[in-house]
């Protein structure tokens, strides 16, 4: 055993060096929360969000749903995010862990010219649309979100995917200080998904930075994340830190956990129920009365040709 | 019959106030749905919070009788009951919001989902274990019933691993929440055993046991 010597400070009283190093960043939120708290009464109970960043310059897009969007207050406090939390409401309350900048997304694999790009970099390089999707999870509920994106197909082809490459597989940050849910291994951490290349570049599938007109909120997968939305919600992977061209199908976590369950594919499909529960139905967040679950989450015009000579039910 | 004693209305007012911290959890909901304060999907919420407290009081319930032993805590005895009839009252507000707020009395589709999801069935048989037993559970049945209520009064055994393997069979990945309430079963079921057979060891303090129950 070693003597502790007179006037060291033991080891638990030394502020680790990166909460040292945001200790303006942590004086600046909580002198914010509490301003907020006084001036916005429902922040103080935690009922209501607090209203992100607007984002500039952004256009209408194409594939425009005309459903009324689900609420703003839903969409950012009924989160799956297991990485901040297993409980809905816990992406919301462990947010504040995930920090957004720096920011930069590695593109490696089978690309011509790999690299990464800085978050700024694709907020400027891309013009910014919004596209109103329906967002259908696997626990079978709903949502109407106003994303704002751009194609993923646009920032592939900037790092010229070889001919080789057949799969796009994407990884989400792993670090447990700013991810608190991944102290525990509830999943086999980072998350990991993954599209084929043609899914991947059909023009419905978008990275998205925002969604009401504003800076995505990390519960939501800050600061950019998959949107495919003729797909089960998990395929949608967040806070998105590698995107790797493949040449073999890659793994996907969903599909790791509980392969009987979760298959590379996952399309939305009401014919096909989840070996637990059925898929025929959804809770749309906001309506009392379930509705049935549409094929493709009612994007099969768009995307149904993807998957014309597939058995559907072999490829979940 | 013991005489009306102090300790008497003592345990009467202990009775009133484990009820009322029985109720506590449904007072809550109903606050809450009042104040449009049950989430983005109150259908949920209503279900998982009538679940759990029926999971939780139920497990209460059968912890009455290993405490009682542990630790000859004679009072807790007549908590028993209302303790099950609370977990009843949860379970039955549970199954009501699964028949008419998340299904909305859609038989076809109910009778589908019970026969082919297994964590239905598993809930639908604890449910269906426990309704003898809310019925069964006055004084008057009891002295009807006799011998054969114990035997009856058992399906709340069944009823309890029905309701955590129900629990377990649901969730996604995290199997920790239903795994504690496993922990908590088997350690609960483990004390009865242990009693029984350290009973039948003992032909002579069962044979005395026996006649005392008698």
């Amino acid at each position: 055993m070693a003597e502790r010597v007179g006037s060291q400070p033991p080891s638990r009283e030394i502020t680790p060096p990166d909460l040292y190093l945001r200790r303006r960043d942590f004086l600046r939120e909580a002198a914010l929360a509490s301003a907020s708290a006084v001036l916005v009464p429902g922040i103080a109970c935690g009922a209501d969000t607090p209203r992100g960043q607007r984002l500039p310059g952004v256009a209408p897009g194409p594939f425009r749903s005309e459903e009324p969007p689900t609420r703003f207050e839903d969409a950012t406090s009924y989160n799956n995010f297991y990485e901040l939390g297993t409980d809905k409401g816990d992406p919301a309350r462990n947010a504040h862990h995930l920090r957004t900048r720096p920011w930069s997304i590695a593109i490696a694999g089978e690309v011509a010219k790999p690299g990464t790009i800085g978050i700024e970099e694709i907020l400027k390089s891309f013009p910014l649309e919004e596209r109103i999707y329906r967002f259908r999870c696997v626990e079978a509920w709903s949502m109407v979100i106003p994303w704002v994106g751009f194609p993923l197909g646009d920032l592939l082809k900037r790092f010229e995917p070889t001919s080789q490459a057949r799969y796009v597989a994407f990884q989400t940050l792993f670090d447990p200080e700013q991810m608190p849910g991944q102290r525990r291994a509830v999943l086999d951490w980072p998350y990991v998904e993954g599209l084929r290349l043609d899914e991947a570049m059909h023009p419905l599938a978008i990275l998205a930075v925002g969604m009401y007109g504003e800076v995505l909120p990390n519960q939501n997968g800050a600061p950019v994340r998959l949107v495919v939305p003729w797909k089960y919600g998990f395929k949608s992977i967040k806070s998105i830190v590698e995107i790797r061209l493949t040449r073999t199908q890659p793994p996907t976590s969903w599909n790791l956990s509980a392969p009987r369950e979760y298959g590379f594919y996952s399309n939305v499909n009401p014919e096909v129920a989840h070996p637990r529960w059925s898929q025929a139905s959804e809770r749309r967040i906001g309506e009392f009365r379930r509705r049935p679950t549409l094929p493709f989450n009612g994007y099969a015009e768009q995307v149904a040709s993807l998957y014309r000579d597939m058995d559907l039910r072999e490829n979940f | 019959m013991a005489t009306r004693s102090p300790s008497a209305s003592r345990r009467h007012r202990l009775q009133i106030g484990v009820v009322a911290l029985g109720l506590l959890p449904a007072a809550s909901l109903a606050w809450r749905a009042l104040a449009g304060d049950l989430g983005a999907n109150p259908i949920e919420t209503v279900t998982h919070v009538t679940g759990e407290s029926g999971l939780r009081l139920l497990l209460a319930s059968l912890a009455v009788t290993p405490l009682r032993r542990l630790f000859g805590w004679a009072w807790a005895a007549p908590l028993r009951r209302a303790l099950g009839l609370l977990a009843f009252f949860y379970v039955s507000l549970h199954a009501l919001t699964y028949v008419a707020l998340d299904h909305f009395f859609d038989w076809d589709l109910l009778l589908e989902d019970v026969l082919e999801h297994r964590y239905v069935t598993a809930g639908f048989l604890g449910f269906s274990c426990m309704l003898p037993l809310a019925l069964t559970s006055t004084r008057a049945m009891m002295k009807r019933l006799g011998r054969r209520w114990v035997r009856l009064h058992r399906l709340a055994y069944v009823a309890a691993i029905a309701g955590v393997v129900h629990y377990l069979w649901l969730v996604k990945a995290d199997l920790v929440p239903p795994l504690t309430y496993a922990a908590v079963l088997a350690l609960l079921l483990g004390v009865r055993a242990w009693y029984a057979l350290s009973a039948r060891r003992r032909p002579d303090s069962a044979k005395v046991a026996r006649s005392a129950a008698s």
